[in-house]
Formats: structure tokens, C-alpha cells, sequence
């Protein structure tokens, strides 16, 4: 085994759709394919793409609150995806995750403290009633929460500070790992900075390792150590942070670089053709960026080319790519 | 004389049995022909009050309390509802943030377009269809005849939302405004629709007032910029010249907070709280409780908006730059 924290070999989620009602086969939608990932201690390992891309599913897959279709998952060297429930519970204290919207994560009806208390009962059941409110007053204070919120209910919070008692919430337990997924998309632009230099701190106070999962290559820049840029259920390339920003090589990255807005505007200015995505459920046999392609050859659309590794250690999923 | 003048608009909402809460508080602008205008600021700041309140839709129990929005010498909030009509959807367009929802979703593509020219021209359904096809190729739909038989859910959110920019260009409105025109979109859909519109208004000559949160979308496609806080507007001038010394304090650290400004795994520089409801606004400028610059005055009254600032101690040239 590597020294990873979390590894995935050949995962793959496929999700069975309604058969059309003239049909008998049952349509398959895969979300991941053959996802081969390796997380590093301490590490922030982003995880950016568009919409239905697979990696929300990916987070997901990994924290266990979905089972993949195939492959294997570890965590500390240890198979993780096959284990049954009482096996797994002590792992579960070490992996949690943080949600995209605070205001669903949260339930309406109990108070911070019992929010916040119910992980530690549930997976470290040894705790005594004393010992479980010093860790929810110490979680508390590390987040930046106010010790007078325990007795109040979410909705006498801001989008900011429901999103600070998530990360309480996952922070609880004392996990090592973390799956953040698009813990800021949903908050104020002035919020963001105050969620993004929180995590930052955590990671740097209690050596935490991050999967943060994101749209938004702008906060990938600032936050990632590792990138792997999904499409369509794969993983397209895998790179430094700073690798990936200088030297793109897949030509889906660059053209997620390309669209970002700038401050100093500019890449508006050149009108863009219409991208579409192929359908997820019957994808075509060869690259699936493909369609969207502007270096596309004859050979991309019949022979899908894997993920290999190029010479300046970044990992590409591109017949051309070098 | 400018095409839109706005001046002191105040947009109240009752609040209990006898008070009013004002969501506008005394904001004004002006706007030539051809001129693109960001308005930016986070949710809850009155962004879309603005919109809505330009087009005469501020929906009970809502109404404009004060100030006058004159288009071509018109003041609009005298004009019947049945006068508006021959401006709005007609000489000013909106978009809106989510393309599912603002097109009909049971009728296809064409009877949406066609009903819209029909409602202001006299013209054939024949002739009708014509133009409507020309807007879709102008929108650089592919296959264009075809679609006019679709309906909405057989495209694409990206082909969605050009479909929608195509129904607001075909009266040939002298004022496009975009309400969040990309938030639903993918990152790489938002920067084709994004040159897409910018595209139409150079061509065009069309005035684009563009509502979001995004500051690097503005800087992009914008030639002045609005930065609004709890209903007033804070700060006004030429966008790049703002992005590069903005002289109010929420502007600057709106944009020192941004990540592409930090380096990577550098603190981002984070403005403390959130902004106050309209319900609890704080004496004085609203902004004050956050404002590191604040003093006994800022408390006190509310800063008038001068030379495009409304701060009583805005940042000078050299601290603004830094």
C-alpha cells in the first residue's frame, strides 16, 4: 500500500433508470467510472468539474452514504467499501463531511448543542454527558462559534454561521478526513472568505485532509495542494495545483481555465460556441469531451484514452496530451 | 438627456400593523444608450428590488414609496399598466437567473417566441416564425429551424438560457436587464452566454444593466459598476476604475476577499459579520459595524453618496490601490 489516507482503485457508481414502458432494458446512468484517486495526508485534494460530473458522487462514494457498483475504497490501508456497519463505525468517526447548503443540513428543530452532541454519542458512545459538552464547547470555540448559540435553532443563524456550525458539526468527532462539498457556493461573497480562511485554519491547527469538491476553479487556486478535473463520471486530468494553473494539459481544463472571469476582463471578448453535454445514459464509445473538443480526431471518437502519466508528473486522459 | 434616469428611489414593504421597512433606501442612477451597468452586491441588498422596481413589478404588498425612474423622458411609475406594456418586454427586456423556470415549459419554443412578437407588433405568424428564427441563429442556436417545435425540456440549460436571450432581443429593446443571467449555469456555459450578451449589446447598441454577485462577471462585461449595500448604493464609477482603487470600504474588502488576489494558502483577507437584514438596519451608515474605518459619525448619520462614494472616510488613492 501507499502512504495514502484514502484511495480509490477502478470505483464506479452506475445508477439503473426507469425502463422506457416499451422497453425492457433498464437505462444505466454512470456517474463515476474507473475513478482511481490517491489522497495524501494533510493534503487539500480538489475535485472540481461542472454539473453532473460525478463529484459530489465521488464524495459521497468515498464518506460511504453511497456503495459502488465496483472497485475498492481505503482508507489507512484498509478496505473500507465492504464492511458492514458495527465494522465501520470507528472509521465513520474519522471521515466526515460538510454540505453544500446549510440551510438543509441542518435540522430545523434541534438546537446546536444536540446537533452537534449526536455524532459524538452515536460514535464514541463511551463519552460521559460531562465529557460530550467539552467537546461540543471546545469544537465550538475552534470554529469560531459563540459559546450562547448551543440553546438556539438554525434559523436564528446567518448562511455564514450555519455553515461555521456544519463544520462543527463534522469537526466533532475528531475525524482526520474531511469531505467538503461546495461548502461556500451557497454563502455571500464576503462570507467565503471568512468559511475558506476557517477551514484553512483547521487544516493547519489539527492536520486535517480535505476532499473539497467544487465548480469554482478561482477557489481551487487558492486552496488546493492536488486537482483531478472530472467530466462526465471520469477523471480527465489530475495535477499540482500550480502545474495545473501553469500548464494545463487536457483540453477540457483549459477550457475551465478559459472561462473563468477576470478582474482585469478580457476573456469575454471572443464569442464561444455552443458546448453541449452528451447524454450521460448512452455515451458515445470514444473520449466524452469529444463533441466539445476543438483538438478532436478521428481517433478520440472511436477509442476512449485512459489516464496516463506524462512527464511532468501530471495525469492526463487525452490521446494528445503530452 | 441620458435614456434611463433613476433618482432617490425608495421601495417600501408594511412591516406589523402601521410601519414600513424600506428594501430601496434613496438609490440613483443614470444610464445612456449602448451603456453597460453592473450592479453587484449580496443577496438581500436590493439588486433585484432594483430590477423589478425599473419595470413596474414590485409585487403587493411592495410599492415604490418615493423617487422617479423617467425612461426617454417618461417617468415609468406614472404610466398605466397598460402603457408599461408598450415598454416592458418591448423597449426593455429581462433575463432571468433560471431559464426552466421562466420559460413555459408545456408550450414549445416557437409559440413562446411568436406569442411575444405578436403581443407588440402586428405582424403574420408567418413572418413571426421568420424573425424567430433569425434571433436563434443571432443567439447562434444550432439548427435553428428545428427548435422552434421543441419544447424547453428537450435543451440544454445553456441552449435553455440563449432561447431566453433570443425572446428578449426580438422587439429589438433598447435596455436589456439581466437578473443573475448565469448563477444556474455551469462555469464554461456561463462564459459562452456571457460573450454571447456582451456580443449583442456591442452589436446592437443595447444598454445592459447586469445584476449579480459575481465581481469578476462585471469587470468583464461591464463599463460601470454599482456596488450596493442593504438597499443604498455604496460606491459608483467606471468598473475598472473602481476594481482598481475602489475608495468605499465594503468595495475594497469585497475585493481583497476574493481568492484570485491571495496567494495560494495565503489568509484572505475577510470582512468581519454579515450584512444586517432590512428589518434591523444598524443608525448611521449601515455598513458601519464592519467597517474597520468606522468612527463616532458613521454611527450617527447616514453618509451621503458623493463623487460615486457614500462613505465619510473613504480610502485615498495610494491605500486604495494596494
Amino acid at each position: 500500500m501507499t502512504d495514502a489516507i484514502v484511495e480509490t482503485k477502478g470505483v464506479e457508481v452506475r445508477f439503473p433508470l426507469p425502463a422506457h414502458f416499451l422497453s425492457r432494458k433498464k437505462p444505466v446512468l454512470h456517474a463515476l467510472n474507473t475513478v482511481d484517486i490517491a489522497i495524501r495526508p494533510g493534503e487539500s485534494f480538489c475535485v472540481v468539474g461542472e454539473s453532473g460530473c460525478g463529484k459530489t458522487t465521488l464524495g459521497r462514494t468515498i464518506i460511504g452514504l453511497q456503495r459502488p457498483t465496483a472497485g475498492e475504497i481505503y482508507f489507512k490501508g484498509q478496505r473500507i467499501d465492504t464492511m458492514d456497519e458495527a465494522t465501520r463505525k470507528p472509521i465513520r468517526r474519522e471521515m466526515q463531511m460538510v454540505f453544500q447548503n446549510p440551510y438543509a443540513s441542518l435540522n430545523p428543530r434541534r438546537n446546536v448543542f444536540e446537533t452537534l452532541a449526536e455524532p459524538v454519542r452515536h460514535l464514541m458512545s463511551e463519552r460521559s454527558g460531562a465529557e460530550v459538552r467539552a467537546q461540543v464547547e471546545d469544537v465550538l470555540e475552534a470554529t469560531g462559534c459563540d459559546p450562547s448559540w448551543q440553546r438556539k435553532l438554525p434559523h436564528e443563524f446567518s448562511g455564514g454561521q450555519r455553515q461555521r456550525i456544519a463544520i462543527a458539526r463534522a469537526l466533532v468527532t475528531n475525524p482526520a478526513f474531511i469531505v467538503a462539498d461546495e461548502p461556500i457556493s451557497a454563502l455571500d461573497v464576503s462570507i467565503q472568505a471568512q468559511i475558506l480562511n476557517l477551514l484553512n485554519d483547521l487544516q493547519a491547527e489539527r492536520g486535517l485532509t480535505y476532499l473539497f469538491i467544487t465548480h469554482d476553479l478561482s477557489v481551487v487556486e487558492h486552496f488546493g495542494t492536488r486537482v483531478a478535473v472530472m467530466y462526465l463520471g471520469r477523471v480527465m486530468e489530475l495535477a499540482e495545483t500550480e502545474t495545473l494553473f501553469s500548464s494545463p494539459k487536457h483540453p477540457y481544463t483549459r477550457l475551465l481555465l478559459d472561462a473563468i472571469p477576470r478582474i482585469e476582463g478580457g476573456s469575454f471578448d471572443t464569442p464561444r460556441e455552443p458546448g453541449e453535454l452528451p447524454d450521460p445514459v448512452n455515451m458515445p464509445p470514444g473520449c466524452p469531451f469529444a463533441p466539445r473538443c476543438p483538438m478532436v480526431e478521428a481517433r478520440c471518437r472511436a477509442e476512449r484514452p485512459e489516464l496516463r502519466r506524462l512527464a511532468n508528473g501530471t495525469h492526463a486522459a487525452c490521446h494528445f496530451a503530452e | 438627456m441620458a435614456m434611463l434616469e433613476i433618482s432617490d428611489l425608495h421601495v417600501a414593504f408594511p412591516k406589523g400593523r402601521t410601519g414600513e421597512v424600506e428594501a430601496l433606501r434613496g438609490v440613483s442612477l443614470t444610464l445612456e444608450k449602448g451603456q453597460r451597468l453592473g450592479v453587484v452586491g449580496e443577496s438581500g441588498a436590493g439588486k433585484s428590488m432594483l430590477a423589478f422596481a425599473i419595470l413596474n413589478l414590485i409585487a403587493e404588498p411592495g410599492r415604490v414609496s418615493e423617487g422617479s425612474i423617467v425612461f426617454h423622458g417618461e417617468n415609468l411609475l406614472d404610466l398605466s399598466e397598460r402603457d408599461i406594456r408598450r415598454i416592458r418586454g418591448n423597449r426593455i427586456s429581462m433575463i432571468f437567473q433560471d431559464p426552466m423556470v421562466t420559460l413555459n415549459p408545456v408550450l414549445t419554443i416557437g409559440t413562446q417566441m411568436v406569442e411575444t412578437l405578436k403581443a407588440h407588433r402586428r405582424i403574420s405568424t408567418a413572418e413571426a416564425r421568420r424573425l424567430c428564427i433569425a434571433k436563434l441563429k443571432e443567439v447562434a442556436i444550432p439548427s435553428a429551424e428545428g427548435r422552434l417545435d421543441a419544447y424547453p425540456h428537450e435543451l440544454s440549460g445553456g441552449l435553455r438560457q440563449r432561447v431566453v436571450i433570443a425572446i428578449a432581443l426580438l422587439t429589438d429593446p433598447e435596455l436589456i436587464i439581466a437578473d443573475e443571467p448565469t448563477t444556474a449555469l455551469d462555469v464554461t456555459i456561463q462564459a459562452e452566454i456571457m460573450a454571447l450578451i456582451l456580443k449583442l449589446c456591442r452589436e446592437n447598441d443595447v444598454a445592459l444593466i447586469l445584476i449579480t454577485h459575481d465581481l469578476g462577471v462585471v469587470a468583464e462585461v461591464t463599463e460601470r459598476i454599482m456596488i450596493m449595500y442593504a438597499g443604498v448604493c455604496v460606491e459608483t464609477g467606471p468598473t475598472q476604475q473602481i476594481i482598481r482603487t475602489p475608495r468605499h470600504p465594503y468595495s475594497a474588502g469585497l475585493l481583497k476577499a476574493l481568492p484570485q488576489f491571495a496567494g495560494r494558502g495565503a489568509r484572505l483577507y475577510q470582512i468581519p459579520g454579515s450584512m444586517p437584514p432590512i428589518t434591523a438596519l444598524p443608525p448611521g451608515c449601515a455598513y458601519h459595524p464592519r467597517c474597520e474605518r468606522a468612527t463616532g459619525r458613521c454611527s450617527a448619520q447616514i453618509p451621503p453618496l458623493e463623487h460615486g462614494c457614500a462613505c465619510f472616510h473613504p480610502l485615498d488613492q495610494t491605500e486604495a490601490a494596494s
